[in-house]
């Protein structure tokens, strides 16, 4: 009886995706999918996740969580399993869900749709909570503790290189969403950088004018925030201003490392603090607002559900459907990054074993929520504006003659005019190769928000408002991340060099953060200076990443339950498992080893290679010593997927190893820490 | 729905790594009476720093 409310969400769904799924040649509502993907995700938090906790896991809501016998007002304290969402989901939501999606609406919004859909019922949520089980049986340990103690040191170790390696990528491909977004927009420029003063201003305020008062301090941020926005405009306008404010993308490059090295090493009060409630709250609140405007909207899907660029040679990034979609779309679908949060704060705030499918299950379904909306904002745009903003200048040209040229031929009629008004009515000089996601989805925002608030007049200041949400927490990214990953490369070293982990000496943190910085540093500038936009080349680099850490913290899991004797149950963590290893196993041999040059980095690196030994110069390079560059980013891009495939391949080694020894033996062998095992503090 | 607003009160601060303090004085109360607790604004501090130090202060992309 109970059951009938849920067969009918079920009969919802199914209706909801077959229209998506079945409808060709003309438009249907947005809401369809946003429909289907509701009632698939209660559904699956219904069944799936309860399954999961009840029966795998086997939950015990008696047992004292880390939060109740290891209470300590601080780290550990049991909180209200609402507010904990909150908190779970604001750490794991960020650039990533709103970019994949974005560009993955290159093949039309079908292929994205069913991915976000399927991939975090079946992988994205089950990691995360699953990890967020693992940490929260031991003592809230960390990702890297966690494979120490169930896969053993070595893969401990490979693990962290992995995840160092990941930040990296991660940090360089967010920084350059960010040049892409402000270059050449004086705009744009004046909002982001108005934020660093302002930022510092409130840090002063919560440090001696009203300690602690984040409310007060967040609203008169976001006051300060829309004035800049306000008067962005008569800057960008002023015939003195205006240009101070203008960019290429290089300089920004150079100006965003040196902000990196800068900002990482001040004090957290003054600007990461502060900055990061702004970012926060404009992050939950534009992503609640874009919800609400989706749904009074209700606009129609102009991206047809499928694009001939299924089959590869997609102008946004290269390569075919399979296996290229699965690692575009990461963060949204099922992204490894998770398990870093699942293993962090959270662990040690969960109150009740009966919480954890809600937070660890839940708050991931929320972020394919949010990925869906992402995907929906760049399905409602023209495809002709689609293509000429996310195709590289190589193939378009600078003109709006020309990219609108190039882009009805690619088969999505569009006129120079319309490209030249688009820019207008959002203020900007030109929209044509703006790549990386972020300019689009805010052309979307603005086309959402202003048909709610304010109409056509507003759609300027909802376009920079979009740009300055996304810029904002991304600069909050690279800042904390850079601090992060000073950590672990602290860590890493001090395995070899004790003396580098040493927290009284100032030398070794300077070291790893110059260290982190012109790692990240040397990836930005790369994908900076890419003749195809730099996204082609690092997103997909990001992407593989990112799932093979999934597929990492998925083996881990794997292990832990054949360790506590549920091998029945394994394939709960097996299948996505196996499906994660063949997508990025295959993503990364391509990158590799095709013969295509537009997808491998080694096949590219081959056909310059011999245009420069017969002293050819091949377009973009306009000179030998640029010939080289090019050549030798390929070369670090093809190390790098290597190192991926090394590390993902050596910890399945282990993990099918730990699994064997776990079968052997007729006890559970997990190591979980008992409450008895940990002094109360 | 005084209750309602505290706890969206909560969870907006829990979101920037700031703890209820209240509990954290409950909590000291219960299981250190012989020690002082920080003050607020020094719990602020110290929530601050371990937030933002770096270790553990993860977040995603």
């Amino acid at each position: 009886m109970k059951h009938i409310p849920w067969i009918v969400l079920a009969i919802i769904a199914a209706t909801a995706l077959f229209v998506v799924a079945s409808v060709r040649g003309e438009q249907i509502s947005a809401l369809w999918i946003v429909v289907a993907a509701a009632c698939s995700f209660l559904l699956a938090y219904r069944y799936y996740a309860l399954f999961i906790g009840r029966y795998v896991m086997r939950l015990d809501p008696a047992r004292p969580t880390p939060a109740v016998y290891r209470a300590d007002g601080l780290d550990y304290v049991a909180t209200d399993r609402r507010v904990l969402f909150g908190h779970h989901f604001a750490a794991i939501a960020g650039a990533g869900p709103l970019v994949g999606p974005v560009l993955a609406a290159q093949m039309g919004y079908l292929p994205g749709t069913l991915w976000i859909i399927g991939g975090v019922v079946l992988a994205g949520a089950v990691q995360d909570f699953m990890v967020l089980f693992i940490s929260m049986r031991r003592d809230g340990r960390s990702l890297g503790e966690l494979v120490r103690m169930e896969m053993g040191p070595v893969a401990g170790t490979i693990a962290l290189v992995g995840a160092f390696a990941i930040m990296v990528i991660i940090l360089a491909v967010l920084a350059l969403i960010v040049v892409r977004a402000l270059a050449e927009s004086p705009w744009g420029m004046f909002t982001v950088a108005a934020t660093v003063p302002l930022a510092i201003a409130m840090g002063i305020y919560t440090r001696w004018v009203r300690p602690g008062r984040i409310g007060e301090v967040s609203i008169l941020g976001f006051i300060g925030l829309i004035l800049a926005i306000v008067y962005g405009q008569s800057v960008a306008q002023s015939p003195v201003w205006g240009p101070l404010f203008t960019f290429t993308p290089v300089q920004l490059c150079w100006i965003l490392v040196g902000y990196g090295a800068v900002a990482s090493v001040l004090p957290v009060w003054l600007l990461l603090a502060p900055r990061d409630y702004l970012s926060t709250f404009l992050k939950i609140g534009a992503i609640l607002a874009l919800a609400v405007g989706i749904v009074i909207m209700a606009p129609p899907l102009r991206m047809p559900a499928l694009t001939q660029f299924i089959h590869g040679g997609g102008p946004a990034w290269s390569g075919a459907l399979f296996p290229f979609l699965f690692i575009t779309i990461a963060c949204g679908a099922v992204s490894g990054f998770h398990a870093l949060i699942a293993s962090g704060t959270t662990p040690k705030l969960i109150a009740s074993e009966r919480d954890a499918p809600l937070i660890g299950y839940g708050a991931m379904l929320m972020e394919a929520a949010v990925a869906i909306m992402a995907l929906v904002g760049a399905s409602i745009l023209d495809p002709g504006i689609y293509f000429a903003m996310n195709s590289p200048a190589a193939l378009l040209g600078t003109d709006p003659a020309s990219a609108a040229a190039a882009v009805t031929q690619m088969g999505f009629p569009v006129s120079p005019e319309l490209l030249v008004q688009t820019a207008k009515d959002v203020g900007e000089t030109s929209i044509i190769s703006r790549a990386g996601g972020a300019p689009t989805l805010a052309v979307a925002m603005a086309e959402i928000f202003s048909h709610v608030v304010g109409g056509p007049a507003m759609k300027a200041f909802w376009y920079h408002f979009a740009i300055l949400f996304e810029a904002l927490f991304i600069l909050t990214a690279v800042d904390a991340g850079t601090r992060a990953g000073r950590f672990m490369l602290q860590d890493l070293i001090g395995l070899a060099v004790p003396a580098f982990r040493s927290t009284t000496s100032h030398v070794p943190g300077v070291i790893a953060t110059a260290l982190c910085v012109a790692a990240w540093g040397f990836f930005l500038y790369q994908g900076v200076t890419d003749p195809l936009g730099g996204v082609n080349t690092l997103w997909p680099v990001f992407g593989i990443s990112n799932q093979m850490l999934a597929a990492m913290a998925l083996m881990l899991a794997t292990v832990v339950l054949f360790r506590m004797k549920q091998d029945r149950f394994a394939w709960v963590t097996m299948l996505p498992t196996a499906w994660l290893l063949i997508c990025t196993v295959s993503a990364g041999g391509l990158k590799l080893f095709a013969a295509d040059p537009t997808v491998s980095f080694v096949a590219h690196a081959r056909k310059f290679s011999e245009a420069a030994a017969r002293g050819e110069l091949l377009a973009p390079a306009k000179s030998m010593a640029e010939m080289e560059r090019i050549i030798f980013n390929d070369w670090v891009d093809a190390g790098l997927c290597a190192l991926f495939l090394a590390v993902v391949l050596s910890l399945l080694v282990f993990a099918v190893r730990s699994c064997i020894a776990a079968r052997r033996t007729d006890a559970p062998s997990a190591h979980e820490v008992r409450p008895g095992m940990v002094p109360a503090e | 729905m005084t209750g309602l607003l505290a706890r969206l009160r909560e969870t907006a601060r829990l979101m920037v790594g700031q703890p209820s303090y209240e509990a954290y004085l409950a909590h000291m109360a219960a299981h250190h009476p012989e020690r002082a607790p920080m003050s607020r604004t020094a719990f602020f501090r110290d929530r601050e720093q371990t937030r933002y130090g770096g270790k553990g202060g993860g977040r995603c992309c």
